[in-house]
C-alpha cells in the first residue's frame, strides 16, 4: 500500500467535525499499514494543519486556490487528481457529505479506480481494506473490498469516533495544482442556510415527529424539545408527503439515512422504510399511543403514551437535568 | 431539447430484506420490484422540460431481462423511447452502469442526462459523478428545483444545513432529490400503450468488477426494549435512564 489521503472540509475557515473523523480513519490506517496519512484542505491554514495533527495524521498539505474559492467538483478533483498522483496515494478517503459523495466518484473515475460509498466500518484483513456499508437504506449491510490498484471510500458520519492521538510526524506543505477557471464546470452562484437549524444528517440527536403529532401545528412541541437538547427535527415520509414538513427532514428509505447517538420518535408507528433510515441510531426512544406499534420492536426506551402530551412533559424533565 | 433519463428497478420501499443462498445478495423471491423513486422525479422533471420545449425524452437501463419492466413504467409516464442495456445477471457495480450509459450518451448526444440521486438498493450515489467524468460534461447532484433555458441551467442543490445555487451550462447532468416535483401516475390508456412499445435492446458491454461484495448480513442490535406507561413518575424514569444508563443528555 502506498499513502493515504484524507479530504478535509471546511467552512468559512472551520473545519467540519467529519473532518475529525476522516483524520482519525487515516491515521488509524496508516498505523496497520506503515504509510503516511495525509491530510488535504483546500484554501487552509497551518492553524488548521495543526488541528488536524492531533489526529494522527503525519502529512497535511494545504492547497490554496483562488479558482477553487467556491466549490465546483470537477475542479476539485482534478486538484485532487494531481495532488494524489505526485504524492503516491492510492487510498483515499471522504466524508459522505453532499459535497463529498458528488466529488468522489469523480476522483475515483480519473483514476480508473474502485469506489465504496458511506461506508460504516474499516478493517485490514491480509493487507486488504475490507468495509462495512449499508444498502437497502441499511436494511442489510455489505462487506465489501475495492479491487483497482487505487481505492476510494466514503465515510458515513457520525459513525468513526474521532480520537485525539498527536502524531510524532508533524509535516506542512503547500501544494499548487495547475487549474485553470475552464476546471469550473458549474458555479455556485449563492448559498442559502437554513438558519438555526441542525442538519439531520449531521445531528448528534434527533427528534422526530410522525401523524402522531396530528398536525403541522404541534410540530413546535418537538422544536422545543430539540432546542433543549440541541437537536434537529426529523419527520416521518407520511408527514412530509402530507406537506407538514420539508422533504429535508425526511428520514428514511426515500429521505435520510441517519446514524445519531439518540433518536427520538415521536408519533412514529415504524413502516418498514422508516426504519431502514434510523435503525442504526445508538440508542432509540419512541413515544406512542400504540403499544403493539413496530417502532416499539426497536427501541431501548419506550413510552405508551400521545406525543403531544407525553412531550411537553418531557421537554421541562430534560430542562430540570440540563440545569 | 433531447433528454437521456437513466432509470433502475429496485425493491418496493415496503420490502423486509432477506439474504439469498450465495450469502452476498438479496433473496428477490416475493419482492416486488418498482421504478426507483428517486428516478421518477427524474423523469418527471424531464416530461416536463419537454412539455415546454419539444424534443425527446428518452429511458435508458443498464440490467437483466426484468429492467424491461421498469422501461415499461417509464414509457407509461411519457418516455418517447426505452434503451434496454442487457446484461445476463444485475450488476451492482456502479462503473458498469455509468461506462454503458456513457456509451449510449454518446452515439445520441442528448443536451440533458437526468437521474434519480441514487438507486434505493444499493444507496451508492455514484453513477452521475462518474458519467460527467467519463463525458466530461458537468454534475450537479442531489438537485431540489431545475431552472433551464436553451444554454444553461440554474439548480437548487441540497446540502447540509441549507442549499446551494449552481449555474452550469448545457449538456449537463442532473441528479434529482424529492422535492423537486410531484411525479404523475400513468393513466391505464398509457400503461396499455406502453405495453406494445418496441424497446431497443443493446448488449452491455462487460468491465471487470471494481467493487468485490464478500458477504451481507442484515443488521443485528440488542436494544434494551424497556417500555414503560405515560405516567409522570415514568416520563421522570425515562428521562432518568437517557441521563445516567445511556448518558446521552
Amino acid at each position: 500500500m502506498k499513502n493515504i489521503l484524507a479530504y478535509v472540509e471546511s467552512i468559512n475557515g472551520t473545519i467540519k467535525r467529519s473532518a475529525f473523523e476522516v483524520a482519525t480513519a487515516a491515521a488509524q490506517l496508516k498505523s496497520k499499514t506503515k504509510t503516511n496519512a495525509i491530510a488535504v484542505i483546500i484554501n487552509g491554514n497551518e492553524e488548521i494543519a495543526n488541528q488536524l495533527f492531533e489526529y494522527g495524521v503525519d502529512q497535511v498539505i494545504n492547497i490554496p486556490s483562488e479558482i477553487l474559492q467556491k466549490y465546483s467538483p470537477q475542479a476539485v478533483a482534478k486538484a485532487l487528481y494531481q495532488l494524489a498522483s505526485a504524492k503516491e496515494c492510492d487510498t483515499m478517503l471522504f466524508p459522505a457529505s453532499s459535497d463529498g459523495v458528488e466529488l468522489a466518484p469523480i476522483l475515483a473515475a480519473k483514476f480508473d479506480a474502485g469506489y465504496i460509498s458511506d461506508i460504516i466500518e474499516m478493517n485490514l484483513e491480509n493487507d486488504d481494506i475490507i468495509v462495512k456499508k449499508p444498502v437497502y437504506a441499511g436494511k442489510s449491510i455489505i462487506k465489501a473490498k475495492v479491487n483497482s490498484p487505487v481505492k476510494v471510500f466514503s465515510l458515513r458520519p457520525n459513525v468513526f469516533t474521532p480520537i485525539k492521538q498527536v502524531s510524532d510526524v508533524k509535516h506542512y506543505e503547500v501544494f499548487s495544482p495547475e487549474l485553470s477557471s475552464n476546471d469550473c464546470k458549474t458555479i455556485v452562484v449563492d448559498t442559502v442556510k437554513n438558519e438555526g437549524k441542525i442538519d439531520v444528517k449531521e445531528a448528534d440527536i434527533i427528534v422526530s415527529g410522525g401523524r402522531g403529532m396530528k398536525g403541522p401545528e404541534n410540530f413546535y412541541l418537538l422544536e422545543d424539545l430539540a432546542k433543549v437538547l440541541n437537536a434537529a427535527v426529523g419527520a416521518s415520509r407520511a408527514v412530509v408527503d402530507a406537506g407538514w414538513r420539508p422533504h429535508s427532514e425526511q428520514v428514511g428509505q426515500t429521505g435520510k439515512t441517519v446514524s445519531p447517538s439518540l433518536y427520538i420518535a415521536c408519533g412514529i408507528s415504524g413502516a418498514i422504510q422508516h426504519l431502514a433510515g434510523m435503525s442504526s441510531s445508538k440508542v432509540i426512544f419512541a413515544i406512542n399511543k400504540d403499544k403493539d406499534a413496530p417502532i416499539f420492536k426497536v427501541v431501548d426506551y419506550g413510552i405508551i403514551g400521545d406525543a403531544l402530551d407525553v412531550l411537553p412533559k418531557l421537554t421541562d424533565e430534560i430542562k430540570k437535568i440540563k440545569g | 431539447m433531447n433528454i437521456l433519463v437513466a432509470v433502475s428497478r429496485v425493491p418496493d420501499t415496503t420490502t423486509k430484506i432477506l439474504i439469498g443462498n450465495d450469502g452476498k445478495s438479496i433473496d428477490n423471491n416475493n419482492v416486488k420490484f418498482i421504478l426507483n423513486p428517486y428516478d421518477e422525479y427524474a423523469l418527471e422533471e424531464a416530461l416536463q422540460i419537454r412539455e415546454k420545449n419539444s424534443g425527446r425524452v428518452v429511458a435508458i437501463t443498464v440490467g437483466p431481462t426484468e429492467n424491461q419492466e421498469t422501461l415499461r413504467n417509464a414509457l407509461a409516464m411519457g418516455a418517447d423511447d426505452a434503451v434496454h442495456i442487457k446484461s445476463k445477471d444485475e450488476n451492482f457495480d456502479s462503473f458498469f452502469v455509468a461506462k454503458n450509459i456513457a456509451n449510449y450518451a454518446k452515439s445520441f448526444n442528448p443536451d440533458l442526462i437526468l437521474m434519480g440521486k441514487q438507486s434505493i438498493d444499493f444507496d451508492s450515489l455514484q453513477v452521475p459523478s462518474i458519467l460527467a467524468e467519463l463525458l466530461d460534461l458537468p454534475v450537479i447532484t442531489i438537485v431540489t428545483k431545475l431552472n433551464l433555458d436553451s444554454t444553461k441551467v440554474i439548480a437548487e442543490r441540497e446540502v447540509e444545513g441549507g442549499k446551494e445555487i449552481v449555474e452550469s451550462s448545457l449538456p449537463c447532468i442532473i441528479s434529482a432529490q424529492k422535492g423537486l416535483n410531484d411525479p404523475r401516475y400513468p393513466k391505464l390508456p398509457d400503461i396499455m400503450k406502453a405495453k406494445k412499445k418496441t424497446i431497443e435492446e443493446i448488449p452491455a458491454q462487460a468491465f471487470d468488477n471494481k467493487v468485490e461484495v464478500i458477504s451481507m448480513e442484515l443488521p443485528l442490535r440488542q436494544r434494551l426494549n424497556k417500555i414503560f406507561n405515560a405516567g409522570d413518575d415514568e416520563i421522570k424514569e425515562v428521562v432518568r435512564l437517557l441521563h445516567e444508563e445511556s448518558k446521552l443528555i
